[in-house]
């Protein structure tokens, strides 16, 4: 059996057992990315030596001790490059590591390499990338999702035991519903943003990608808890979300968002997806009916909020103190060019959208409604979190789309995230598993959770994933 | 037609703490270009602000010693413009709920408004050379504070007194030092014209690049003139922005209102608002210390001291407290102030006297054990050693000879030793009689109480 294919539970025992070595992990895992990345393109940047000194050196005891992570190219780690798969950022090397970073290298793991996203988190499909596309390990004609394109497909195509992704409306969780994967996106506040290149601050979130439910539970445990370098960060003690997975589903309430089953959605997803909920409730849950009535203005809520936001946090790439610099005649000149030729189109875009809904004479109509119909998206949950332990949906409306398909349609492709973006507006926690393939690709299950409770739906995932197997189906390559 | 001018005053004020406003760089001024500088400060992908609380707390002690009402929640906004000395092309700001509201400031005779005061982070530095411009971003991200005034003031006097008076305030508060060369205190005004009677505002301009207090009164002495003249010539002015010249002692024009910012102002979503419970709020008023006002005020009444030595004495805070402690031990608080005033002031960071020390001396003048001259030169090994002036007086054996005694055999001798003089105060020249004074202090090796010695020899000289 390769190595390469091992959960990181697997192959964690493994490396405590003796019978593997961390080195031996690593090189297995960078003969697999030799093999399959030229197809798959899930990595910007690897540095074999690098990770094998790193796999020699690791400590023996942490959780993840001589276990190789691959790191979605928007979070900082101190020596590598961090790109954001932007030409903007050409030549930066990080001078620090992001607070998940030194969670990870205390835990023991080895930082690989990383992976490639739309760029600055924008997309849902890996296509606005300056590194090019990432391709969905079960058609290659295919996209993987966005923005994480590049970790879940890694992870869905042994090239990595486990990555993290960076989620604003969906992109941790959408990626790894269309590569067959599981992806997490923690509660907002769970685990510190320090080190992630905001995209959006106020729903930005880093997540695992993981093989099964299990290691998603690991990882959260590794990565969360308060920071002091991150003001959004809960003061929360950290449970152990692996001891929470045992402790079944009997009586666990499933809220179904009658808004969420909508007239258009792929045949074949809404009837996975229906089967997993009968599967669930054979498992001893309990299913309602709820409504989260606002869920229509999400997208338009979503693309004022995460836009604005951007637009200032996009605002220090300007050639003056790192990254690409184009020289212009004067100061202006030089902003204009640097950002003009280091942007591409989907990042110009959103700035354009964000800064015009700030500014003077628009920022009542557009930011400050939307910050108000946020809040009732929030209550919206809250209200039916009251009848419901979690909410179970599709992750996406429909599976993975062909390369070019969407990308001139900008409305088309902002509808992808559709499901999964209310979740980051009202902060709470999601997680999508695998439940089935439509025309052999795969299909995922959202299960969103109430503020800090990733253990009961994680518990619920690990439930229904034991009574199934869509989760060890890989793609052949 | 007469005109008067209103001004309104933007102070911008270094705030004194250990580190920035969002990192823990320190804020040392004058090191090196960029080596007070970290991933946070230079504005680097990824990183986030963490708030400094001890910032927060002495804006909030700011407000409270100029009567502001303070905010029990706040928040932060970022302020959006591109300048290369900006790391973020944001600036981490204060828009509309700010730490403090209302306030103000007494000058003599009037009380000038301040309208708010916010707490922000301060941009990097530029430099301009020939054909290139380099950043010090060691400035970027210090906590400052910034003042805003009420338009309440009508002339350069009055902006001049409320800058200085506010600078004593501040001071006094322990808030920051407010050297305008360090660029710790900056000020930017506004200003405008109106024929006197007249209720409405005329269009304001402000004025910014004023570089010390007589700065700020020049500027607005000359723009106050300038825009009065275009207006008796029918011009209308219109909102601007001009920069002072200190050199050449003129404004002129930076940016009209059609460049003006558009700041596109927004909650700063990496910090949580800032809630001021009320322990917090009475533990830092517990704190809040005598204004300058009132000290000089209660200087005069307590130690019955002149308005003049009040003032002196008040200006230093440090000076003040030492005062303090030195009078609370003394009989004669005004001699206690000569003292420090002539003596101390000039120096006071070198001295090793302690306030009781400085009342010890002083009551041994009282007492007559020493003399005024020889309390001179104790003072002096004092302030060099630290000694105790009963200690340096045993040492070099200057008590002061007060024995009537012992004074009237030296007395005698003098007069002995010296018939002229004696001669001559007996024909009428009352002048001789310091002659013989001065002898008497030399028989006496300088020991001899002047006054005591003075009665005796008048005595024998007229009885005799």
């Amino acid at each position: 059996m390769s190595l390469h294919t091992l959960t990181v539970c697997q192959l964690r025992v493994k490396i405590h057992r003796g019978e593997v070595s961390a080195r031996e992990a690593t090189q297995s895992l960078l003969d697999r990315i030799a093999t399959v990345d030229g197809k798959v393109k899930a990595y910007n940047w690897l540095n074999a030596a690098d990770a094998l000194a790193q796999a020699d050196a690791a400590k023996k005891d942490g959780a993840l001790a001589g276990i190789p992570i691959a790191i979605k190219d928007v979070i900082n780690v101190d020596g590598q490059p961090c790109t954001c798969a932007s030409k903007i950022l050409k030549g930066y090397v990080s001078p620090y590591d992001a607070t998940v970073i030194r969670k990870l290298r205390e835990a023991g793991a080895i930082l690989v390499g990383r992976t490639n996203m739309d760029e600055f988190a924008m997309g849902s499909s890996t296509e606005n990338s300056s590194w090019g596309t990432t391709r969905n390990p079960w058609d290659l004609e295919r996209i993987p999702g966005g923005s994480s394109g590049g970790s879940a497909a890694a992870v869905a195509a042994d090239e990595a035991f486990a990555a993290l992704g960076s989620d604003t409306g969906g992109s941790i969780r959408q990626p790894a519903a269309l590569c067959g994967c599981v992806g997490l996106k923690p509660t907002y506040g769970r685990v510190s943003r320090y080190g992630l290149v905001a995209f959006a601050s106020s729903l930005d979130q880093i997540g695992p990608f993981t093989k099964d439910v299990r290691d998603a539970a690991l990882l959260l445990g590794v990565i969360a808890g308060h920071d002091p370098m991150d003001s959004t960060s809960v003061p929360r003690p950290v449970p152990d979300y692996v001891a929470a997975l045992e402790r079944g589903v009997k009586g666990l309430r499933i809220g179904l968002p009658k808004e969420y089953f909508i007239p258009g959605m792929d045949r074949e997803v809404e009837a996975a997806v229906r089967a997993a909920i009968g599967k669930l409730e054979s498992l001893g849950a309990e299913v309602v009916e709820i409504s989260l009535p606002h869920t229509d203005y999400a997208v338009a809520v979503y693309y004022l909020v995460a836009t604005a936001e951007a637009s200032a946090n996009l605002a220090r790439f300007d050639g003056v103190r790192y990254g690409a610099r184009v020289k212009g005649e004067d100061v202006i000149d030089t902003y204009g060019k640097t950002r003009g030729s280091g942007f591409g189109p989907e990042v110009k875009r959103r700035i354009i959208l964000g800064t015009y809904a700030l500014s003077a004479g628009y920022y009542d109509a557009y930011y400050l409604r939307a910050q108000k119909v946020r809040t009732l998206i929030r209550q919206d949950f809250e209200k039916a979190f009251a009848k419901c332990d979690v909410i179970v949906t599709p992750t996406t409306p429909e599976v993975a789309f062909k390369v070019g398909e969407k990308s001139d349609d900008p409305l088309k492709m902002y509808l992808s995230d559709i499901f999964t973006i209310s979740v980051n507006l009202a902060g709470i926690c999601g997680v999508s598993i695998p439940c089935g393939f439509a025309r052999k690709l795969p299909i995922g299950l959202q299960i969103i959770g109430k503020v800090f409770d990733e253990e009961t739906i994680l518990r619920l995932a690990c439930a229904y994933e034991q009574v199934t197997d869509w989760h060890k189906q890989r793609p052949k390559l | 037609m007469d005109y008067e001018a209103v001004i309104g005053l933007e102070a911008h004020v270094q705030l004194k703490t250990q580190s920035k406003m969002f990192c823990g760089c320190a804020t040392e001024f004058g090191a090196e270009p960029n080596t007070l500088v970290c991933p946070v400060c230079l504005g680097y992908p990824g990183v986030l602000p963490v708030m400094n609380e001890e910032a927060v707390r002495k804006t909030i002690l700011s407000g409270l010693m100029l009567g502001c009402e303070i905010a029990r929640f706040s928040k932060w906004d970022r302020k959006n413009y591109f300048y290369p000395d900006m790391p973020k092309n944001y600036q981490i700001s204060q828009y509309d709920l700010p730490l403090c509201k209302g306030g103000m400031v007494a000058i003599s005779g009037k009380t000038l408004g301040i309208t708010r005061i916010h707490l922000e982070e301060d941009v990097a530095k530029s430099f301009h050379y020939e054909t290139t411009s380099g950043v010090d971003f060691n400035r970027a991200g210090t906590a400052l504070m910034e003042i805003v005034s009420e338009p309440d003031m009508r002339t350069p006097e009055e902006a001049f007194a409320y800058l200085t008076a506010l600078k004593e305030v501040l001071i006094g508060g322990g808030v920051s030092d407010c050297d305008m060369e360090k660029g710790q205190l900056r000020c930017d005004a506004n200003v405008s014209v109106r024929p006197v009677g007249q209720k409405a505002f005329g269009e304001k301009i402000e004025i910014k690049n004023m570089n010390s207090i007589s700065g700020v009164r020049r500027a607005l002495a000359y723009e106050i003139q300038r825009q009065i003249a275009a207006a008796k010539r029918g011009e209308k002015m219109v909102q601007e922005t001009r920069r002072w010249d200190d050199e050449t002692g003129v404004t002129s024009v930076m940016r009209t209102k059609e460049h003006a910012h558009d700041y596109r102002y927004f909650p700063e979503p990496d910090l949580m608002p800032v809630v001021v419970s009320e322990a917090w709020l009475s533990e830092i008023r517990s704190a809040v210390p005598e204004l300058p006002e009132a000290k000089r005020r209660r200087f005069v009444e307590q130690y019955g001291l002149p308005e003049y030595d009040a003032e002196v004495l008040v200006a230093d805070a440090a000076v003040a407290a030492y005062y303090e402690q030195a009078a609370a031990g003394s009989k004669n608080p005004k001699a206690i102030s000569n003292w420090v005033m002539t003596e101390l002031l000039s120096r006071f960071a070198d001295s090793k006297i302690a306030p009781a020390q400085l009342a010890e001396l002083v009551a041994a003048i009282e007492a007559g054990q020493i003399s005024g001259k020889m309390a001179k030169d104790v003072f002096a090994e004092m302030f060099a050693t630290g000694k105790n002036a009963a200690v340096i007086i045993k040492e070099k054996g200057l008590v002061q000879v007060s024995d009537a005694g012992a004074l009237e055999a030296l007395v005698e001798q003098a007069i002995a030793a010296n018939p002229k003089s004696v001669a001559d105060f007996r024909a009428g020249n009352a002048a001789a009689i310091n002659f013989l004074k001065g002898q008497v202090m030399k028989l006496s090796k300088g020991k001899a109480n002047p006054q005591l010695a003075g009665e005796i020899l008048a005595r024998k000289l007229q009885g005799a």
